[in-house]
């Protein structure tokens, strides 16, 4: 006779724990909506979201607020994974809102969109009346996430309060929402930077092939690797040089910083990860370092 | 590998965040950028050595007054297990932070200043964790280094716990005599208190038998959710997506859906990687029955021999949460309820419980902010529950206010009837 132990790994609980939550915010919102970059934690939250309605397709559109400096790699793997799902995408583009006149376009070596894709985000959320988007924070990133519920309450201007969170008890989620209020949800607070590898390695989840070492011709600025591309300016000083490296994240082309490697399966990636001691943000945003509570303020703003 | 989820709780100044600093630390899960980040930040405040509590001090704001003020949640792995701790702050005002940070734990940890002994605070600890029912409670006795190790004073502290907790319903209760700020006991064990033979609290932490803590007897199956593809390859799909909240359903099961009462059996338990053959808590699955009846959202499957209390009245123990406005009887809210939402009216509030002497008021007439009554509730539907104690899932709800949207009460049921 086999003694049932009633056990389950930390990757199925984790994985338990996000479909609980999507299926909770699909059956109470009216218009959800998931954020979705191509980058590995919008993958494995789609993957997550495929899980939670299959055999049914997604509920609800996926959402790209697209900077226009995207890696092409990126963009092609987002619209393949759109096709193979059947799911609807909504593109919110940065680029649009700098031609309408609704945002102005920074200028200089240290230009970046970034801050842009805040009113191009909550202009999406208006146009389309989104009431709930999924993001894919997660709390181990970063100190002011760290305290970040499930569910996130922004007001008309999308800003968060971090002190006046509704309390969240055992997994009884509050979805109702004020006048003008959306929601941003986290289904995947509770995972970190290594659970995240471990079940993409697990499922077998494909995922863009910048996250893989490659050869690219790549410039130093503030510790860490950028791209050369047509969407940074580079003083005299930063010369280009071709290096052998991947990225831990996707973003932005003109702020996100690829980490020299030669890890190139996700088995060589989870032993660096493993093995790592600079936390993901650290290594290779390089909007996060402007200050140590730069995240913090851009959340009050209606950041992700 | 295997979850624990911890909540720690302590008073002000007895060594928490210089205790997780420590585990988070030693279990090298500290960046090399964080720690470069709170070196530069102890040398601009002028402490001579690096504080590890400034690893775990998250919001600016805190950061300015130097307290914890919302629950932080912070990972950690060691080779045997993975961890999330649930950092919870220790101000009265903030019992609520505490609440939302313990619901969900299997254990607590309960910080002591050896100097000081039991405080107002680490009873209240103590008796949060016992009325949330989490099954396992250490007890942390600090600053050992300040007492000279001294067994004595260690025995002291720990009868007075004991005497405290001898009237709650602690079920696994340890003590650990440490220095946080040393190290002592925290992941390797102290060689200046030769005289201690437990565990070091990191080693217990890796051993504490959890998985028989949830319900594995009485199968409860809120649904959550109806799968209807209606595609043409799963044109008659319809399955039941939902959260295991207690026991272990295997297809073939025969099981009764409330509130309708129809019976049916378990035809298979879905998953996107395929059926599998049983479920239990928490899985997510989908389950589907031979029957075609009429289930949705808010419908409980249970076994027709073991079914959950239903009904519209029920008895609980209440922590009430809002500042704006206190809990008084005949009040009306909304209540949420596994998957269910209804109205209640608060019937009866019978007593106030202080939660230091956990002497009873009777009929206090109103629960202010962090205070905790028991209450009598009528809901407009009837809800399918079971008795907290016996399982957390089907045994807890929230209340919340219907004007501002806000959630103003955690509750644990205590029975049913008026
Ligand atoms: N001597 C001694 N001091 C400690 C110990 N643990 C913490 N402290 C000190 O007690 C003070 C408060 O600690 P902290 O971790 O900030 O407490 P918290 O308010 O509970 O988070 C700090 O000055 C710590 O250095 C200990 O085991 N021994």
């Amino acid at each position: 006779m086999t003694i049932t132990t009633y056990e389950l790994s930390h990757l199925d609980q984790l994985e338990a724990e996000s479909v609980h939550i999507f299926r909770e915010v699909a059956a109470e919102f009216e218009r959800p909506c998931l954020l979705f970059s191509g980058g590995k934690d919008s993958i494995v939250m789609l993957h997550l979201a495929q899980k939670a309605f299959w055999p049914a397709r997604l509920p609800f559109p996926l959402m790209h607020v697209d900077t226009g400096h995207n890696f092409p790699e990126v963009l092609e793997y987002r619209d393949r994974r759109i096709e193979e799902t059947g799911a609807r995408l909504v593109v919110a583009s940065v680029q649009q809102a700098i031609d309408d006149g609704r945002v102005a376009e920074e200028t200089g070596p240290r230009a970046s969109r970034n801050r842009l894709q805040t009113t191009t985000l909550l202009d999406a959320i208006e146009e389309h009346r989104f009431d709930a988007l999924f993001g894919g924070a997660r709390r181990d990133e970063e100190k002011a996430r760290a305290k970040e519920r499930v569910y996130s309450f922004r007001d008309d201007f999308g800003q968060w309060d971090p002190k006046n969170q509704r309390p969240e008890l055992w997994n009884l989620y509050n979805g109702r929402l004020n006048q003008g209020e959306h929601i941003r949800v986290f289904p995947i607070s509770n995972w970190t930077e290594l659970d995240i590898w471990q079940y993409i390695q697990r499922e077998n989840i494909e995922i863009p092939s910048v996250y893989f070492a490659h050869q690219r011709p790549v410039f130093s600025r503030d510790n860490m690797w950028l791209s050369e591309s047509p969407y940074v300016t580079r003083s005299d000083q930063e010369e280009v040089a071709t290096r052998m490296v991947r990225y831990r994240t996707v973003g932005d082309m003109s702020c996100t910083g690829a980490v020299e490697s030669e890890a190139q399966t996700i088995e060589e990636i989870i032993e660096e990860v493993s093995a790592t001691r600079i936390t993901e943000r650290g290594a290779t945003r390089a909007d996060d370092r402007v200050s140590e509570a730069a995240m913090e303020d851009r959340k009050k703003e209606g950041y992700f | 590998m295997e979850f624990l989820r911890f909540a720690t709780a302590g008073s002000v100044d007895d060594g928490k965040s210089t205790l997780i600093g420590r585990l988070l630390y030693d279990t090298k899960s500290i960046f090399q950028d964080q720690m470069e980040a709170i070196e530069a930040t102890s040398k601009q405040m002028g402490n001579e050595q690096v504080n590890l509590a400034l690893l775990t001090d998250g919001l600016r704001a805190e950061r300015e007054q130097g307290i914890t003020i919302d629950v932080a949640y912070r990972y950690f792995a060691t080779p045997k297990r993975k961890f999330i701790i649930a950092d919870t702050p220790g101000h009265t005002q903030y019992t609520r932070n505490m609440i939302t940070g313990a619901s969900t734990a299997d254990l607590a940890l309960v910080l002591i200043d050896a100097r000081h002994g039991v405080v107002e605070q680490s009873r209240r600890h103590a008796f949060l964790a016992s009325l949330l029912r989490i099954p396992h409670l250490v007890v942390c006795i600090n600053k050992m280094d300040l007492v000279d190790y001294d067994e004595k004073a260690f025995e002291t502290v720990k009868e007075e716990f004991r005497n405290f907790a001898m009237k709650l319903d602690v079920t696994d209760l340890t003590f650990i005599p440490m220095s946080a700020l040393h190290g002592d006991n925290v992941v390797d064990r102290s060689e200046n208190m030769p005289w201690y033979q437990g565990s070091p609290l990191l080693h217990h932490l890796e051993q504490v038998h959890i998985s028989s803590d949830r319900n594995h007897v009485d199968a409860r199956f809120p649904v959550q959710y109806v799968i209807r593809p209606q595609t043409n390859e799963h044109h008659d799909y319809r399955g039941y997506a939902g959260t295991v909240a207690g026991g272990v359903f295997k297809p073939g099961d025969e099981v009764v859906v409330l509130p309708s009462g129809f019976t049916s059996t378990v035809a298979s338990i879905d998953t996107f990687n395929g059926p599998v053959d049983e479920a239990f808590g928490p899985m997510s699955v989908t389950l589907r029955l031979t029957d075609n009846i009429d289930i949705s959202r808010g419908d409980m499957i249970c076994r027709p021999n073991n079914q959950p209390h239903a009904g519209q009245d029920l008895q609980a123990m209440v922590c009430w949460m809002s500042d704006t406005k206190p809990l008084t009887p005949r009040m009306k809210l909304a209540i949420k309820h596994t998957t269910r939402t209804a109205r209640v009216m608060v019937t009866d509030l019978q007593y106030q419980l202080d939660v230091n002497t956990l002497h009873r008021q009777m009929a206090p007439g109103s629960l202010g902010l962090n205070e905790i009554g028991r209450v009598t509730l009528r809901s407009t539907q009837p809800l399918f529950f079971d008795e907290y104690r016996r399982n957390r899932n089907t045994g807890s709800f929230v209340l919340i206010d219907e004007a501002s949207n806000d959630t103003v009460a955690a509750g644990m049921i205590v029975g049913s009837g008026v």
